[in-house]
């Protein structure tokens, strides 16, 4: 079984979350977002509030944020539909948080191109830090997932902190990645490779040469 | 009418109908897992591929695929073959092989449609997947690692029910049914997800190791928990009736029963009455069944004595109580237990002249004092089948949790003088408009002023009667049909102070009104009724005795006897039979089918199966008024009546469900 599960409902989660409600700026964005949506189809803004309220949480803790159940009961009575279709929502898509997370969310694309770039080398470097897949380490700084392909093929392999995509690590590049963040610092996101910019040729161009200078017709050369 | 071809049978299908349907039309069977015709269409079992030209050169799920003009489709061809043997490959991944431990063993849709379509083996031999189970509450037992994901559940409870439940979390391999928070279902018809379940997943819990389908001899039956008439089957083995399904009937229940249908027949083996007794000195003692006749004979009670009918006698019992006092002269014979008093002389007054499957056309339904999911859970659903067709719901009477958009109007049946305006102009100008008056409707005195808005918005007209009375008592519309009713209810037999009073299983009576009375209990548990009795004569339960039975719509069923009654207990028409003897009375019949040819020549309608004619409405008093309170008389949907009262199942339903204690197990 996957380790994906929902934090257990307890006396002390209903504590501490129960009384969640929309921060005034959030409660605006909240508003906007379901008028968004045709009348009658205000549930269609079930997943844009699931994460609005997850960044909530995530601020209000310091960390990536996550979605306890009852934030979850509250986005239902805010959309006034049932509790188990929220969690359905909540549960299906993994970019929803089930269970607290730390401050920095390692999500690491372990999907073919990744692999085939080294992202065995790059989830080691995690490992090597005491981080473990589906936990958060001890000092709350870092949660570390596998995920699968996040579209960043051309720059394999990549790492999704949080918001930010880094990409074309090494475990050199990877590690000054993460002491930055340990830090407190915010390293440049994108290609972490100094001799690219964003996602072109790295050196000369080795495919679709002609296309260089102009359009060019391959498809009687096949 | 798109005509279409299936394994080169032309056939001309409805429009809207999906390929699979036209299949089913030219008789081939095509197996499926998610798809049921009462449900919406999922599509996600896959077991239904056909083969379908013109299109793309693959299978086709043919439950999500509407039959098209000059389709050509077939289900025999290699390609089909093929595809199915390949789904139900997967599909047997992950479920477990522990058919021999499976209470669904037998009677398992994945079994069966294995052995048809599956190609014999598997060459699969990688770990499979296990679930934790998932608590569903007390009648649902779940082994989830059984769950093939065909979310027939999560449609039922969502479409059906209205009570938006079960879901399924996660997503792939790791999808999982469950309720949310694994909190026990709370709805009236829950336990039907369980005969929905083409697996093992969701079985029945008290049910559970109990027999296997094969042993079980099967009845088809009448059910009495309300005045639905629900056509059931009741399985047995030996003198035990093990369980009770649903059988289809599109007029009636469809094919779905109440949770109390389904397990208030646990009841049938717990506090039964099974010997004779009578009371002496204020105990009750063992007794014959000789001195208790000649104890009722010595009362001498001549025509001083009457009979009150209890909620789930068949009309056979309440003609032979009513043949026996009448040929001892007297005509007290009474049915509406609780001290009802409506007039009784026009039967269309007071049955649901709308039917059940009417009711669904309806667009525009005041229900006067009626708590129709406690009263009717199957009512329930047809209300919100047209609620969902766009019908507007509007119901006197105080909140209860519809499963459907409805509008409160109050209390007290002081609105049905003072309707908002939006209200009287909905229920005006509607086509086909609806007034259902329930069980707290008619104590509040709701019958009159609801026939004087009945002649109002001309709820009778071509082709329409929207006048409904919805009662709770399975025997209570043949009762009135065998004149069950006195012109003052209750009160007009205790004011007669019979010397004797025959309780046929009438359990909510207030035995305080015949305190000078020798009160004799014929009936089957040792409940209320027989608390109070003089004298106990065991009698049969619904199951144990052939019966006639007439619902709220004035539909005539027939149920058979599916186990013999335990102990000296007998039928209840040779108790009343032999009591005649003992009193020195002849009542003319000495068989079954004789008492029954004498009561369909004195009532020519309960011989005839379906509905009967009560001709039309009464005459509405356009000046009759109502004020009273609406106080709905079901307190506990579990414990109404006193087979379920003594059903361990609907006791802890009761306790679990609806007062709130505690039983959640760990998962097993």
């Amino acid at each position: 079984m996957a380790e994906r599960h929902i934090e257990a409902d307890s006396p002390e989660l209903r504590a501490r979350w129960g009384n969640f409600a929309w921060t005034a700026e959030n409660a605006a964005k909240a508003k906007e977002v379901v008028s968004r949506y045709p009348e009658g189809r205000q549930r269609s803004a079930v997943m844009p509030l699931l994460d609005l309220a997850q960044r909530q949480v995530g601020a209000e803790t310091q960390t990536q944020g996550w979605l306890p159940i009852p934030v979850i009961e509250f986005i239902a009575r805010e959309l006034d539909m049932p509790v188990v279709r929220v969690l359905e929502v909540a549960t299906f898509y993994t970019m929803y948080n089930l269970v607290p997370v730390g401050r920095y969310h390692v999500q690491v694309c372990g999907t073919t191109p990744c692999m085939l770039r080294g992202s065995d080398d790059i989830l080691a470097a995690c490992k090597k830090r005491g981080m473990k897949k589906g936990h958060t380490t001890e000092d709350g700084l870092w949660t570390l997932t596998e995920v699968e392909c996040m579209g960043n093929c051309s720059s394999a392999p990549m790492v999704q902190i949080n918001d930010g995509n880094y990409e074309d690590l090494t475990v050199e590049r990877f590690d000054a990645v993460l002491d930055a963040l340990a830090r407190g610092e915010t390293p440049q996101e994108g290609t972490q490779d100094p001799a690219r910019h964003t996602v072109e040729p790295v050196g000369a161009l080795s495919t679709l040469t002609e296309m260089a200078k102009s359009n060019h017709d391959y498809r009687s050369e096949w | 009418m798109p005509k279409v071809t299936v394994d080169g049978i032309e056939i001309e299908v409805p429009n809207g109908a999906t390929v699979l349907q036209a299949c089913e039309l030219a008789g081939k069977e095509i197996p499926r897992f998610c798809y049921h015709e009462r449900l919406s269409i999922a599509g996600n079992c896959r077991m239904c591929l056909v083969e379908v030209k013109p299109g793309p050169p693959k299978p086709q799920a043919s439950c999500a695929l509407p039959a098209a003009e000059g389709q050509e489709i077939r289900t025999d061809s290699q390609m089909v073959k093929t595809a199915r043997e390949g789904v139900m490959e997967f599909l047997l991944i992950n479920h477990p092989l522990d058919c021999p431990i499976c209470d669904q063993g037998g009677e398992c849709d994945l079994q069966d449609q294995s052995i048809a379509y599956g190609r014999g083996a598997s060459r699969y031999d990688e770990n499979k997947r296990a679930v934790t189970e998932k608590y569903m509450g007390p009648l649902i037992k779940t082994i989830m690692t059984r769950c093939i994901h065909c979310t027939r559940c999560v449609r039922f409870s969502e479409e059906i029910a209205g009570v938006d439940e079960i879901g399924a979390l996660y997503r792939g391999e790791d999808m999982q049914i469950t309720t949310y928070l694994e909190q026990a279902a709370k709805h009236e018809l829950s336990a039907n997800v369980i005969d929905l379940c083409p697996v093992g997943a969701l079985t029945s819990r008290p049910y559970a190791y109990e027999a296997r389908p094969w042993e079980l001899t099967k009845t088809l039956s009448i059910d009495v928990s309300d005045a639905v008439g629900s056509n059931i089957r009741v399985d047995s083995r030996g003198r035990e009736v093990l369980r009770v399904l649903p059988r289809t009937n599109d007029d009636v229940n469809e094919e779905w029963i109440s949770d109390k249908t389904r397990y208030q027949v646990e009841g049938l083996t717990r506090r039964r009455l099974d010997k004779v007794w009578i009371r002496r000195k204020g105990k009750l003692e063992q007794a014959s069944w000789d001195e208790a006749f000649s104890t009722i004979a010595k009362a001498k009670a001549g025509s001083s004595i009457a009979a009150i009918a209890g909620d789930l006698l068949d009309c056979e019992t309440m003609f032979a109580a009513k043949t026996l006092l009448g040929a001892l002269g007297s005509t007290l014979i009474e049915s509406r237990q609780g001290g009802m008093a409506y007039p009784a002389d026009n039967l269309a007054a007071v049955n649901f002249n709308s039917t059940f499957a009417g009711i669904e056309e309806a667009d525009a339904v005041l229900i006067v004092g009626s708590q129709v999911r406690w009263e009717a859970p199957l009512v329930n659903v047809r209300l919100r089948k047209a609620a969902k067709r766009g019908a507007k719901v509007f119901i006197v009477g105080p909140h209860w949790e519809t499963t459907y958009a409805a509008e409160f109007l109050g209390d007290s049946l002081d609105q049905l003088q003072q309707l908002p305006a939006h209200v009287a102009e909905a229920m005006q100008q509607a086509s086909k408009p609806a007034i259902i008056i329930g069980g707290g409707g008619l104590v509040a005195g709701a019958l009159a002023p609801a026939l004087a808005l009945a002649e109002q918005w001309k709820l009778v007209r071509e082709g329409w009667n929207g006048f409904n009375v919805l009662h709770m008592a399975a025997a209570r519309m043949g009762a009135l049909m065998l004149g069950f009713a006195q012109k003052g209810g209750m009160a007009d037999i205790a004011a007669a102070n019979p010397k004797v009073v025959l309780a046929l299983g009438a359990d909510e009576v207030d035995f305080s009104q015949f305190q000078s009375s020798l009160k004799v209990y014929i009936g089957h548990h040792g409940d209320k009724g027989a608390h109070a009795a003089d004298i106990i004569l065991p009698g049969s339960a619904y199951t144990e005795k052939a019966g006639t039975y007439v619902n709220t719509e004035g539909r005539v069923q027939f149920a058979d006897k599916a186990v013999f009654a335990p102990g000296d207990a007998r039928e209840d028409w040779t108790i009343l039979r032999a009591l005649a003897d003992a009193l020195g009375v002849s009542v003319g019949f000495d068989s079954f089918g004789e008492l029954r040819a004498a009561m369909t020549a004195e009532v020519p309608a309960l011989g005839v199966e379906g509905l009967a004619d009560y001709g039309a409405l009464p005459k509405g008093d356009a000046k009759a008024k109502a004020t009273g309170q609406i106080v709905y008389p079901i307190k506990d949907f579990y414990m109404t009546n006193a087979i379920a009262r003594s059903s361990p199942t609907m006791q802890r339903c009761s306790a679990e469900l609806l007062h709130g204690e505690d039983f959640a197990e760990a998962a097993e």
